[in-house]
């Protein structure tokens, strides 16, 4: 009971923030940037605590609280935890503070509006993860759109119309469709079996004909995949995050990204199994692809934000691959390589937030010898690079070596039945993402710490205390998640085992469930 | 021909010079002139009609008639009269401010 | 006590990296590094000695120790636990052992570099996860130390990163290892697939067993091989390893020579259960193996710089080491390791001291004369060159031998054709590294004069390591190792109708041995007129050799510009760009014009607006009409 209490208050505390900011002084700039991160950090401490409460061995929603909202459409104000969402929902918390604290040397005009477009979004952001309705989602959904759109546009780079505007009408559109499924969703469950719901738990049960869930699917699948993003959805990524202020990139890459992979596997593919089943092979290749190309394109770029773009994007296929093999081991190499992601990719991007403040460009090739010149930075800098290419103990590694043995797992019968030989030749593809992973990174790496030292603006000053405590809590929770991923795939298992018992399990009118 | 067809026709005919003359002249005090000879013209076939029915309900409906028009040609015409001290002209054409 | 050995050299890592360099803020000094980064590796290997004695004690049952669980899916659970039998107890020895002394060499090598604190911690850490590697129980512990060696290896070869070129050759290991980690990869994963685990000695009992109808056990061992050919600089991965000389000499002695690389054996020979059922995979392995050994020996007749000589004979002995694997001795495989370890170790430091004498020339052409300068040095060298010659009785003679007879005589494989490619290796490394010793000592003076003033001795820290290192490759080869190891990694059977001939081709060998000691005599005796002569007559030969078979070339032309064209090319300007933003941005520009075309009735022209009011008037009358 008390816990249901709280997690509404973390849902709601950087509402209340927002409204903090509102009424306090317009250019203490200082108190602004300190009561954001009180506000944040509370919000981190409780979602910890519920962290610590969250029992491993219960399936289903914990912490409930469900209130009738508009009762006559059945839609109801409904959160809870469970092993889909409580990674994820303490990542957001746990970034919260990062980015604020990360934006208090980079941001100084508007700084109050700033931060309350922070707390807007990382309010969105928690909902849509603790929705439990699907109307309530949507509202979260959207809701993170327009002050992201804000953020780039204001606080953003030189192209930031462009960029802000690509980004907003892409997810838009997306999302557009996406609203007409839910409510064709809805109508056809209470034409069928009369309930008149948006509750998850309520839609999971609809029977709907191959014809239809394809088309629904699709649907869902088109506004995902542009969030995730998917090639060949993706261009918005690249401008997005160039154009973006650090703590813009940082949100996005961290959590926003991750509402893609996170609507696929709580929303798209268990509300659709049989589509799912037929557009596997589809949606397979195009994660495979994801993995590829990113890496492929993060190669060649020489903007330092872009390689780190198009590297999320090889990331974030993994994700997909281990989703899509439902086997438990991707499903929840999945799941940690989101969580992995996310705070690797943060790291990043914090980083060049960082070197960009001192030396304002963001060009590879104005760079060199970093490591002579500001070497706290370069071994922070190393460490987050050896995660983002899967070097084990590190975070990357665990999420991609299970992804990999999933996506393995579930190719290999076939293979060996004689029955389906793409997912056998999209996982050794996706194996060879690791190579091409260690080659763009290493590139990087290269061009940016070693060789003849080159810097605008130098003597550059190495990391400040604020900094090395910002990267150095990203660091530790690398290495947690590396070294130690037990306790934390305790709590998503039987989480796991519901999304491939949902998406395993056919759906069409007529058959028995 | 009946009085009543008689009457209709004369009507008609108002109704069709004004329309016309909406369409075809550009002089702005001429059109506004056309469609109070529109208005007329529905008047009288509106006036024709009542006397056929023998109610009351025809002739009040006329006089609402007359009292709107009134009403709205003295909003009408000052504010024709205001553009036209703008434009200096009474060509329609020169009236093309809400182009897209 | 496992866990303990493998975490004495991670905290040598955490705190010297730390306190030692600019991340804590240079807090210590050198004894402190020098005390915890040599003393935490000696203590190791005291420790893994003291377990070694436990092990026997026990009667060799291995001893296992489990750490803590990774990961729990479903039923199967991955744990970090470490495995001491016979074959890690000689793994671990030598990887501690020779660690530790090269340790303390590099107390005296590095005594005058600015980042002395973040060598050792580099080095502590390669130590601690080749530790992991060797104890490791399940091929996810031995994955994440053979990775992390990588990463050590990465660190250490560009070191001296200020200079580009060291930096590329440390990205240029790492990315050439991760394409055999690729392959290793997968051969893991259809372990695991077959078996719920990946613990090694389950999986070896189970193809003991039978498994190996049920999981194919060649593609297995092909894949893991590919692995090991990463790892180890077999042919087609073998380009990194002389690039990566561009690492300070202990490096290239701990990593490049007596530990790293070796891993790719350990495996084979850990694994030596599935390939004892995969002789499609054991032929392989056999083939590469003294392909590469005979490439490489190709190659360092003619370098001319003293390391990149000793790097192209450690691909050349590490391809012995594989052909013995090929042919079912692992044990024999695994003696060669050590053997090796011990005199290309002790060649790599007297290198190192001859560099450090000479103020940093690794020229063998600015060489010569040495030999009353440096006399430790030139001794133990000449000993370790006499073992790697395989001159009887130094360690090199008998690790060397039994490999060759048994590619001779084995029954798993074993072949004329195989004995006679390594017979000609063998003959050419006795050419080449004779051919190394007498052009850098021996002879007059060929170097720059202000160089020649200044040679002098190394200090104790580093001649007393090269001395026992000397003395290890002379005797290091009367320890029967292969018959050590025989209750776990038994010899092959050999073919009786050969066994008459093990006399003859042990005399054979020798022969050889001293062959090569002759020929370079003859041709490096009296200075290098008669070598140049020599390159003048087949210099097309010798350009092919000196470019390394162009290998290099070819890789950047087959795979580096496609790759990179594929990339800028198709993927970006023409996929990216062109294709999906110009499909966006069309999109949004035909919006535009839609928009354009409609707007042009709006053209502010009130007769235009009544007579579209009229139309649609008529219109709608019209169609109520029809339709009432």
């Amino acid at each position: 009971m008390l816990e249901a209490l709280v997690l509404n208050l973390v849902l709601f505390l950087p509402l209340l923030g927002a409204g903090l900011l509102l009424v306090s002084p317009t250019d203490h700039h200082d108190f602004t940037r300190r009561l954001t991160l009180v506000v944040m950090s509370l919000q981190f401490a409780l979602t910890a605590w519920l962290y610590g409460r969250f029992d491993s061995s219960v399936a289903g929603l914990q912490f409930e609280t469900r209130l009738p909202w508009i009762q006559s459409w059945g839609v109801h104000y409904q959160i809870g935890l469970d092993g889909y969402n409580i990674l994820l929902v303490m990542l957001t918390a746990f970034l919260g503070p990062l980015v604020t604290a990360g934006a208090f040397s980079s941001i100084s005009k508007d700084v109050k509006l700033f931060y309350a477009m922070v707390f807007l979004i990382q309010f969105a952001m928690m909902g849509a993860f603790l929705a439990q309705d699907l109307f309530l989602f949507y509202v979260f959904w959207e809701a993170m759109l327009i002050p992201m759109f804000l953020m780039i546009g204001i606080w953003g780079g030189e192209r930031r119309i462009y960029a802000t505007i690509k980004f907003f009408l892409y997810t838009a559109f997306g999302s557009i469709l996406m609203l007409a499924a839910v409510i064709y969703l809805v109508y056809s469950l209470q034409t069928t079996s009369g309930i008149v719901s948006f509750a998850f738990a309520d839609l999971v049960k609809a029977r709907l004909p191959l014809g239809a869930q394809s088309w629904l699917l699709a649907a869902f699948a088109l506004s995902f995949a542009i969030k995730v993003p998917m090639v060949p959805l993706h261009t918005w990524l690249p401008d997005a995050h160039v154009e973006a202020p650090t703590a813009g990139s940082v949100i996005l890459a961290g959590v926003l990204l991750k509402m893609g992979t996170y609507g696929f596997m709580k929303l798209g593919f268990p509300l659709f199994p049989d589509a799912t089943a037929l557009f596997t092979p589809w949606l397979m290749s195009l994660a495979v692809l994801s993995i590829v190309y990113g890496a492929c394109l993060a190669l060649v770029q020489d903007d330092i934000k872009k390689i780190i773009a198009y590297s999320s994007i090889s990331h974030l296929g993994y994700v997909m691959l281990g989703l899509l093999s439902l086997e438990l081991v991707g499903i929840q190499g999945a799941v940690i390589q989101m969580v992995s992601h996310g705070l690797v990719a943060a790291g990043l991007f914090l980083m060049v937030g960082m070197i960009y403040e001192r030396c304002h460009t963001r060009e590879l090739a104005a760079y060199g010898g970093l490591a002579k010149l500001v070497p706290v930075y370069s071994v922070f800098f190393m460490i987050l690079t050896l995660a983002s290419v899967g070097l084990p103990t590190t975070s990357g590694f665990t999420g991609e070596f299970l992804v990999l043995l999933g996506a393995f797992k579930a190719a290999w019968p076939p293979f060996v039945l004689g029955l389906n030989h793409l997912p056998l030749v999209l996982a050794v593809v996706a194996v060879s993402g690791v190579v091409l992973g260690a080659l763009y990174m290493l590139r990087f790496a290269l061009g940016f710490l070693f060789g003849a030292t080159k810097a605008p603006h130098s003597p550059l000053s190495d990391l400040n205390t604020r900094e090395k405590t910002i990267l150095g809590l990203i660091v530790v929770a690398v290495f947690a998640l590396g070294l130690f991923p037990d306790e934390p795939m305790r709590k998503t298992e039987l989480a796991a085992k519901a999304y491939k018992q949902l998406v395993t399990t056919s759906r069409l009118p007529g058959r028995a469930p | 021909m009946d009085r009543t067809q008689l009457l209709l026709g004369l009507a008609v005919a108002l109704f069709s010079l004004g329309l016309l003359g909406v369409i075809v002249r550009r002089n702005v005090l001429v059109m506004l002139m056309c469609m109070e000879l529109m208005l007329n013209g529905v008047i009288l076939s509106l006036v024709t009609f009542a006397q056929q029915t023998a109610t009351t309900v025809g002739a009040v409906l006329v006089f609402l008639i007359f009292v709107v028009a009134t009403a709205e040609i003295a909003l009408a015409i000052p504010i024709v009269l205001l553009l036209v001290r703008e434009k200096r002209t009474l060509d329609l054409a020169a009236y093309s401010d809400l182009k897209g | 006590m496992l866990t303990l050995i493998v975490l004495l050299p991670l905290l040598g890592f955490l705190l010297n990296g730390v306190l030692a360099t600019q991340l804590g803020g240079n807090r210590v000094g050198k004894s402190f590094v020098t005390i915890v980064g040599c003393g935490l590796p000696i203590l190791s290997f005291l420790l893994v000695v003291k377990v070694f004695f436990d092990l026997q004690a026990g009667g060799y049952a291995p001893l296992v120790e489990t750490a803590y669980r990774w990961a729990l899916v479903g039923r199967s659970s991955f744990e970090i636990a470490f495995y001491f039998d016979r074959l890690s107890a000689v793994m671990a020895l030598i990887v501690t052992g020779v660690g530790s002394v090269i340790h303390v060499y590099s107390v005296g090598y590095m005594a005058h570099d600015k980042s002395f604190g973040r060598f050792f911690a580099y080095l502590n850490l390669f130590l601690f996860f080749m530790l992991l590697l060797v104890l490791g129980r399940s091929l996810l512990v031995l994955f994440v130390g053979w990775e992390g060696v990588g990463l050590a290896s990465y660190l250490l070869i560009g070191f001296w990163f200020e200079d580009l070129a060291n930096a590329r050759a440390g990205k240029k290991a790492f990315v050439v290892n991760r394409i055999g980690d690729a392959g290793f990869l997968l051969g893991m994963f259809v372990l695991y697939q077959a078996f719920g685990t990946l613990n090694m000695d389950s999986i070896n009992s189970a193809f003991g067993i039978g498994a190996a109808k049920v999981v194919p056990a060649s593609l297995v061992g092909i894949l893991l091989f590919i692995g090991a050919t990463g790892k180890s600089a077999q042919i087609p991965l073998h380009v990194w390893l002389p690039d990566a000389m561009a690492g300070p000499t202990p490096v290239s002695a701990l990593i490049h020579a007596a530990t790293m690389v070796t891993a790719g054996i350990y495996l084979v020979a850990r694994m030596s259960g599935v390939y004892l059922h995969a002789p499609e995979a054991s032929a392989v392995i056999a083939v590469v193996g003294v392909a590469t050994a005979f490439f490489a020996a190709t190659v360092a007749i003619v370098q001319t710089d003293i390391k990149k000589v000793l790097a192209y004979s450690t691909v050349s002995q590490l391809g012995l080491m594989f052909l013995a694997l090929g042919v079912g001795a692992y044990g024999v495989a695994i003696f060669h390791v050590v053997t090796h370890a011990f005199f290309k170790a002790c060649l790599f430091l007297g290198a190192g001291s001859v560099i450090h004498a000479l103020g940093g020339e690794q020229d063998i052409r600015r060489m010569g004369g040495l030999r009353q300068r440096i006399p430790v040095t030139f001794w133990t060298f000449a000993i370790a060159t006499a073992a790697i010659a395989g001159i009887p009785p130094l360690a090199g003679f008998f690790s060397k031998d039994e490999i060759l007879w048994f590619a001779f005589a084995s029954t798993r494989g074993g072949s004329p054709l195989l004995w006679g490619v390594a017979a000609l290796t063998a003959l050419m490394t006795a050419f080449y590294m004779f051919r190394l010793l007498w052009l850098t000592f021996m002879g007059e003076s060929r170097m720059a004069a202000k160089v020649e003033a200044h040679v002098h001795e190394s200090p104790l820290s580093m001649t007393g390591v090269l001395m026992l290192l000397a003395l290890l490759s002379a005797v290091g080869g009367f320890f029967a190792l292969p018959h050590f190891l025989e209750p776990q990694l038994p010899l092959p059977v050999v073919d009786e109708a050969l066994h008459h001939l093990e006399k003859p081709l042990l005399v054979l060998s020798i022969v050889i041995a001293f062959a090569g000691l002759a020929a370079a005599a003859y041709v490096f005796g009296a200075g290098t007129s008669r070598a140049e002569g020599l390159q003048r007559r087949f210099a097309g030969l010798h350009r092919w050799l000196s470019g390394k078979y162009f290998i290099d070339e070819l890789y950047e032309r087959l795979i580096g510009r496609p790759l990179v064209w594929l990339s800028d090319f198709v993927f970006l300007r023409l996929g990216d760009r062109v294709l999906l933003d110009g499909t966006l941005n069309g999109l949004a520009a035909l919006g535009r014009r839609g928009a354009g075309l409609l707007v042009r009735l709006q053209t502010g022209s009130l007769h235009l607006y009544a007579w579209f009011v009229l139309v649609g008037i008529v219109g709608a009358l019209l169609w109520s009409w029809r339709h009432a």
